[in-house]
């Protein structure tokens, strides 16, 4: 139970996704200006994170360690992803038309955001268990969630900010971003 | 993009332009703002940045090789997974060529040359451009996005590991073998290396600032005032000013 608390904690805050290992900077810095597609973004990654490190968990496990193919990973794990994605958008398609509206823009773009397939690499890297895997991918799309939700706030602020031109934009929202890893380092005491 | 669809007639001429157009125009990272993940995660000395750079442009052009010598039997409909299972091989290669090559290195960027398979940068000119052109022309697009990839790559690892370090090129025996041993060059600061350049808040504040730098030279040439290229820019820049 420690183990996974840890576990947990690890992936939310000290080695944060987004901000200590750069993984899912695209939805990072590109559905970030406003706050409400921020959080649909969010809810969508950790919907489709958590299944797919699942799936590639049990497909890792049942299939590629015993037929020594473990080299396939990546092909396999890509596909497996993308299958994911597409069976949740069938899935709210039919079973939640409301979410899906809000969420079916995202959920295409999910299948090329790494933090899926790095989720999905690390845990076949690190050989957790599956209830590891699964807490180590709830973690991650949770402090992927938050930070994408913080971010959004900090840049619609940011939108009246009087700016030198050549920084408004990209330049200061990465560097805000920096900022914000900066204060992230600090849940490095935590582990 | 006006140089890629010009006449066969001027093909040379255009197909230069198609270069430099994707080198420095529509340079992936600095103006389309792809691929980030691996431009900041690896650029904390010149080593990783120059393996991962070079992995990148290996599969770049080997998937804009095979999709474009392949565009008339892929379906359209199911393109995209085919691009997508065309650049995982290539991934793979590369992931194995790195194993068995610079084993050290690979062991540094391992997940990130993993992940090259879900840039976006990747998928977007084989949709874009490779699965339109002949093979010719589609490598030498590839080409020009892995150079203007590797730039910004370099630029950026070059001036993490100057502040980080005070070095440059150490390390980059893990890629090219002994020989290579002998290539660092120490900067020689008197005062203790910037210690936050090497860690991640570095990376964004760093890539933050060169990003405002080449902006800011970039308004400076009067080529680029009028350019469509920018327009991704203008709108953020105009709102700021509104």
């Amino acid at each position: 139970m420690a183990d996974l608390a840890l576990i947990l904690i690890g992936a939310l805050l000290v080695n944060n996704f987004v901000l200590a290992q750069f993984l899912g900077l695209c939805p990072f810095m590109g559905v970030t200006k406003s706050f409400a597609p921020a959080l649909a973004m969010g809810l969508a990654t950790t919907f489709v994170l958590t299944l797919a490190a699942i799936a590639c968990h049990l497909i890792h496990h049942a299939l590629l360690i015993p037929l020594g193919l473990e080299w396939l990973r990546i092909i396999v794990f890509i596909a497996v992803i993308a299958s994911v994605v597409q069976f949740t958008e069938l899935y709210l398609r039919s079973a939640s038309p409301l979410l899906h509206q809000s969420l079916g823009l995202y959920l295409p773009l999910i299948t090329t955001n790494c933090a899926v397939l790095g989720v999905a690499l690390l845990v076949a890297g690190e050989g957790l268990s599956l209830p590891g895997a699964i807490v180590f991918a709830m973690g991650a799309a949770a402090g992927f969630s938050l930070v994408m939700m913080m971010f959004s706030a900090i840049r619609e602020r940011l939108e009246g900010a009087d700016l030198p031109r050549a920084f408004a934009g990209a330049p200061i929202a990465l560097v805000t971003a920096g900022l914000m890893s900066l204060g992230f380092l600090g849940f490095a005491g935590l582990d | 993009m006006s140089g890629t669809n010009a006449a066969a007639g001027g093909a040379n001429a255009a197909a230069g332009g198609a270069f430099t157009d994707a080198v420095i125009r529509r340079n992936p990272a600095w103006i389309q703002l792809l691929g980030l993940c691996p431009l900041l995660a690896v650029s904390n000395s010149l080593v990783n940045a120059i393996g991962l750079a070079l992995a990148s442009g290996f599969v770049m052009l080997g998937s804009a090789l095979a999709i474009s010598a392949l565009r008339t039997w892929i379906p359209s409909r199911v393109r995209l997974p085919c691009f997508v299972l065309v650049i995982a091989t290539f991934t793979t290669l590369s992931v194995l060529l790195l194993e068995a090559y610079a084993f050290e290195l690979y062991l540094r960027i391992a997940l990130f040359v993993q992940i090259i398979v879900s840039n976006c940068m990747i998928l977007g000119r084989m949709e874009a451009f490779a699965s339109r052109q002949p093979p010719w022309r589609a490598c030498l697009d590839a080409l020009g996005t892995a150079t203007g990839f590797a730039i910004a790559l370099v630029a950026l690892g070059g001036v993490r590991e100057a502040l980080g370090q005070g070095s440059l090129l150490a390390g980059m025996e893990h890629l090219f073998g002994p020989i290579a041993a002998g290539w660092r060059i120490d900067l020689g600061f008197d005062t203790a290396p910037f210690l936050i350049a090497l860690l991640p808040p570095g990376a964004f504040i760093i890539a933050g600032l060169l990003l405002g730098l080449a902006n800011s030279l970039g308004n400076a040439l009067p080529s680029n005032r009028n350019n469509d290229e920018q327009g991704k820019t203008n709108p953020d820049i105009r709102k700021a000013e509104g």
